[in-house]
């Protein structure tokens, strides 16, 4: 089995979603409010996966665009979740050592005095293992 | 009326205001909210993998207590209340989450998800309700415009959140009626303020929230309302003292006539 079809499976067990009953009708992306910073598309992340295409989602930047809305998750007509997906291919990437996409040394410099800890605990856990 | 009160970390710090004017107004319309021993931070945000357990564990030791006092479980915090009413969820119908979670946490009886968990606003208007909380008010807001920003996580998902309509929600405008306001409805009410994006790039959250403020304004809110200290974190740094940003909770108190109040 390849490396890719390998991650493909991980991605559907993980993430609890069959890509296949996606019907392309594209409301996911029409709805994502981060779409536009997005180089894969929501309706793009269920091909990706159908098609083991794992090594170019895992490197988009979408994983880090995704906001955990719920948009696409609340609108899909066929209960598709394409969010879950990418939390999955997020998983993929954070479960790997020195996978994290936020470093300690980063925070003091991000920090204001509004700054809510919910701010913190909540980008520890999207980023970070 | 006795309810378990799940705090949560922001609202010991940052937040000290959605909290204290919660408290008072509880006193004043006569419910108390016993604060969870020792209850540990959610997370702050849901754990979408299914396959994931130890980031769910604070939330089951939470509901554990709630049920183990036989009382429901009251929250504040958007993103605590949809962290929790998740992870109860999962407790309820998932079979290998349940399982796995009571194996490790050895209880003295399994958890099984049945605890309520009921937003302090879901309080308002399911226990208390709306007219009766009318009545209570001393000192309507009458006049003000307020916009009601309900953000993402109240919401969705639908299924599990079961808080309101979706796309069409009202709570929050039946609330702002009910202390004797005008709500004004404007259509990025339930659209995402970036959510934990702004840690990294805050650009891209101020522009999110620059829509959802011109929106308001522009449908002619004086003010918005919000039960999300992290959505309020991000609407301030993209308004202005046009379109001040407060807790639901700390209007609820002006209007309860309880908010200079000097103890808690």
């Amino acid at each position: 089995m390849t490396t890719e079809k390998k991650q493909a499976e991980l991605i559907r067990e993980i993430s609890g979603v069959e890509p296949l009953k996606c019907m392309k009708c594209g409301k996911c992306s029409a709805t994502c409010p981060a779409y536009n910073e997005m180089d894969i598309k929501p309706h793009q992340f269920v091909s990706y996966v159908a098609n083991e295409n794992i090594e170019a989602l895992v490197n988009s930047k979408s994983l880090w665009k995704c906001l955990s809305c719920f948009a696409c998750i609340e609108r899909c007509p066929r209960n598709v979740q394409p969010g879950k997906l990418i939390d999955a291919a997020r998983q993929i990437v954070l479960r790997q050592k020195g996978g994290d996409y936020l470093k300690d040394e980063e925070i003091p410099e991000l920090l204001d005095e509004e700054l809510p800890q919910q701010l913190l605990v909540s980008a520890y856990r999207r980023y970070k293992r | 009326m006795k309810y378990s009160y799940y705090p949560g970390c922001t609202l010991k710090n940052k937040a000290k205001d959605l909290d204290v004017y919660a408290r008072r107004s509880a006193k004043a319309l006569g419910f108390e909210l016993e604060e969870i021993e020792n209850w540990q931070c959610c997370g702050g945000v849901y754990p979408l993998g299914s396959d994931e357990i130890a980031t769910k564990l604070s939330s089951v030791r939470a509901l554990n207590d709630a049920k183990e006092k036989g009382q429901a479980l009251v929250t504040l915090c958007s993103a605590c209340h949809h962290v929790i009413k998740r992870v109860n969820d999962d407790m309820k119908n998932c079979d290998d989450v349940r399982e796995r979670a009571n194996n490790y946490l050895k209880l003295d009886a399994p958890y099984k998800g049945e605890t309520e968990v009921l937003h302090f606003l879901e309080v308002l208007r399911d226990k208390i309700g709306f007219d009766e909380l009318k009545k209570r008010v001393v000192n309507p807001l009458t006049g003000k415009k307020i916009g009601a920003y309900y953000g993402c996580l109240l919401l969705r998902p639908s299924g599990v959140m079961a808080f309101d309509n979706a796309e069409n929600p009202s709570i929050i405008e039946d609330f702002i009626r009910a202390i004797g306001a005008t709500p004004v409805i404007y259509p990025y009410r339930n659209e995402c303020c970036g959510g934990y994006i702004s840690l990294k790039e805050k650009d891209m959250a101020k522009s999110m929230c620059e829509k959802i403020c011109e929106s308001a304004s522009g449908f002619g809110a004086q003010m918005l309302i919000t039960a999300c200290p992290l959505c309020m974190y991000n609407l301030n740094k993209s308004t202005d003292n046009n379109l001040p940003v407060y807790y639901f909770t700390e209007l609820l108190a002006e209007a309860l006539g309880v908010k200079e109040e000097s103890e808690a």
